[in-house]
């Protein structure tokens, strides 16, 4: 699998800094597109170029070029992170040709993609080695260096903890509490809150375990499918032995109605947020009550792994 | 989209996949004609979108006009589980020899669609035992596949070829509606060896609909619902007096957690979506002022750009409009708290800066009020 830390991060430079990886932006002419790549090239991110069909010769901000297709795009800027913006509906032809074109980690930010859409571009990310992080998500980051997604600047602080979390909110809430509590995060990324994602927590528990700076991590789970109870099962059968800390939102959700989120619904026992809560239990995982109880659970484990 | 069996069974018929004679009806007149084309005895079976209806009577055997003047309009105003009954399909009965299971469910952790069968059906699907799982990707079953199935479950001549023809049928309807899950529980295997789907569930992929206009019929949701779905918002109203309005899915359901953790009782649950401006809100407000129920609102706001005074002149202006004259309980995280909370001074909107001490409050106010 791609190695999303090498993705995310490019070469050190002379002073020991890493070097700004250039990302595109899909769809960056329309209002959220632009909207939020003016925020992540406020936060530092190497927005390198855009893509809006017809518009390629423009540029954004005065700055940033914009391209008709993806392939030329990467052509010039040599990039291999796309962000895409455009309609559900257009997705698939989107993450297709950024696929095509060489991309390597594609965040998807829009919500009600289809399902069948969201299988078929796994097919493709498969063959290509590529990761895709979405659809309906806030988007991945790494505190101080970049910033590819929708997230708010503010809850987030440079660190040692991996944040992951299938909800964007309660993802910037729960990091918010960390920083105040002084736990700065290594690396953030939203699973999304869709029946299946590019990136399941599985994926993403085992793309950012390997850093030698990981200290602790936090799981962000929600009523609906099995990922929880999967991930549970790995960290045990893999003897994963860093501090884990999670949250679950929907202990209350009423069964077979879906809150909000296309993947959070129970049905019968499976989704429920004790089938999940349980097997967290069962991998020695303590699951907070709320959102604000999370950055103590945290503590406690970390005075706990230096005995 | 939840399918009502009747509507799963006009799939099925599209699709080719054998039913019971049934006819569907939300009034009584309409069903005494149905009774006298059906002929007696047939099942009379409540029409709603939740498992669990037989054991709660809503499935109820008739066999003559007396049984049918009395049972009709007893299980028409059923609730079960909360849901009201939508309508009732009176069926044809089956004899039959034994009850198989099967569906073609999507597997979301391994992101494939899974055939799931066993020879012992009619069963919900957690004690179904035996069951033989097969993985076919995007959904589609080689007739191989569906042979082995078929021989795995016990199935043979007659049988084993209805059962693969009806599982190709499955897969198709599957793959055409962009469904969820197709499940027919139980099919009927009957004296000359034949099947026939005696109950049918089928759940599509909502953000398929606008592939789909011909599904539109099936669409059943409140006027209140439709709304909010127009604004961007997502509603799903609940049985209690509190309504919780956030922004994000998992932000709201938190909030309705801690709620209910705290003795209050949800009334719905109103996700305004990402951002959080004087509109959405406002608009949010205007959706709770229709829900006669609602005695307090718990409002849990986390915007990391946005001003929470945008969110206070919302409620000042539904206030001063006199959309609501109901007590606010608000949780805003967000720049320019101060001054907010300077501008609700004298309304009845209190602000706080944790949501627990918000939910302390509306509980209280609530119980007050009693």
């Amino acid at each position: 699998m791609a190695d999303i830390y090498e993705i995310l991060r490019g070469r050190k430079d002379q002073s020991g800094n890493y070097e700004k990886v250039p990302v595109i932006v899909q769809g960056i002419t329309g209002t959220f597109g632009s909207l939020h790549a003016k925020s992540m090239m406020d936060y530092g991110t190497n927005i390198a170029a855009g893509v809006t069909p017809g518009k390629g010769g423009q540029k954004f901000e005065d700055k940033v070029p914009i391209y008709n297709t993806v392939k030329e795009a990467v052509d010039a800027t040599g990039s291999k992170i796309s962000i895409v913006f455009v309609p559900a509906k257009f997705f698939l032809d989107a993450a297709k040709e950024a696929l095509e074109a060489g991309i390597k980690l594609l965040v998807a930010i829009p919500e009600h993609v289809p399902i069948r859409d969201t299988m078929q571009i796994l097919g493709v990310a498969q063959q290509k080695d590529a990761i895709i992080i979405g659809p309906n998500t806030p988007g991945v980051m790494i505190p101080g260096l970049t910033k590819i997604g929708i997230m708010p600047a503010s809850p987030f602080k440079p660190g040692n903890i991996a944040v992951l979390s299938k909800s964007g909110t309660l993802l910037y809430e729960i990091s918010n509490t960390l920083t105040k509590a002084g736990y700065g995060q290594l690396i953030t990324i939203g699973i999304g809150g869709d029946p299946v994602n590019g990136t399941r927590l599985i994926d993403a528990f085992d793309m950012v375990k390997g850093d030698p700076t990981l200290e602790g991590m936090v799981i962000v789970g929600e009523i609906g499918g099995d990922s929880e109870e999967i991930l549970a099962q790995h960290i045990i059968d893999t003897n994963f032995k860093k501090p884990i800390v999670a949250y679950i939102a929907g202990r209350r959700a009423p069964k077979e109605k879906r809150m909000g989120h296309a993947g959070a619904i129970v049905m019968g026992n499976y989704g429920s947020a004790e089938s999940k809560i349980s097997m967290f239990n069962k991998a020695n995982i303590p699951v907070a009550k709320r959102p604000n109880e999370v950055a103590m659970l945290l503590a406690g484990k970390l005075e706990k792994s230096k005995d | 989209m939840r399918l009502l069996e009747y509507q799963a069974k006009e799939l099925f018929s599209e699709f080719g996949i054998k039913t019971p004679r049934g006819i569907s009806s939300n009034d009584v007149e309409a069903a005494r004609k149905h009774a006298q084309e059906l002929g007696f005895p047939f099942v009379i079976k409540a029409q709603v979108p939740v498992g669990g209806r037989g054991k709660a009577g809503g499935i109820q055997k008739c066999h003559n006009q007396d049984e049918f003047e009395l049972k009709y309009p007893q299980i028409l105003g059923m609730s079960i589980k909360g849901e009201k009954t939508r309508a009732i399909l009176l069926e044809k009965m089956a004899e039959y020899e034994k009850e198989i299971y099967l569906s073609l469910f999507l597997n979301r952790s391994k992101r494939c669609y899974t055939i799931i069968a066993s020879a012992e059906g009619g069963v919900e699907i957690e004690s179904v035992k035996n069951q033989v799982i097969r993985e076919v990707g995007l959904g589609d079953v080689d007739p191989k596949v569906a042979e082995d199935v078929a021989k795995q479950i016990g199935l043979e001549g007659r049988s084993a070829e209805d059962f693969v023809d009806m599982l190709q049928r499955l897969s198709k309807l599957t793959i055409e509606k962009e469904a969820e899950l197709a499940e027919i529980n139980p099919v009927a295997l009957l004296k000359d060896g034949s099947l026939l789907a005696l109950d049918g569930k089928v759940i599509t992929d909502d953000n398929s609909n606008f592939r789909h206009p011909e599904m539109a019929k099936y669409q059943e949701k409140t006027e209140l619902e439709e709304r909010a779905e127009k604004s961007g918002f997502t509603l799903v109203e609940l049985d209690g007096n509190i309504a919780v309005v956030g922004n994000g899915a998992g932000l709201v359901m938190s909030t309705l957690d801690m709620l209910a953790d705290n003795g209050g009782k949800p009334a719905c649950f109103l996700d305004v979506g990402g951002g959080a401006t004087t509109e959405s809100v406002y608009e949010a407000l205007t959706l709770i002022s229709k829900m006669k129920k609602v005695k307090a609102i718990l409002v849990n706001l986390y915007g990391g750009i946005v001003k929470t005074t945008t969110v206070a002149s919302a409620f000042i202006k539904a206030y001063d409009d006199k959309l609501i004259d109901l007590p606010v309980y608000a949780r805003l995280m967000g720049s320019e708290s101060e001054k907010s909370k300077e501008m609700l001074k004298g309304t009845k909107t209190k602000m706080f800066d944790s949501v627990e001490d918000a939910i302390n409050g509306v509980v209280m106010e609530v119980s007050k009020r009693g």
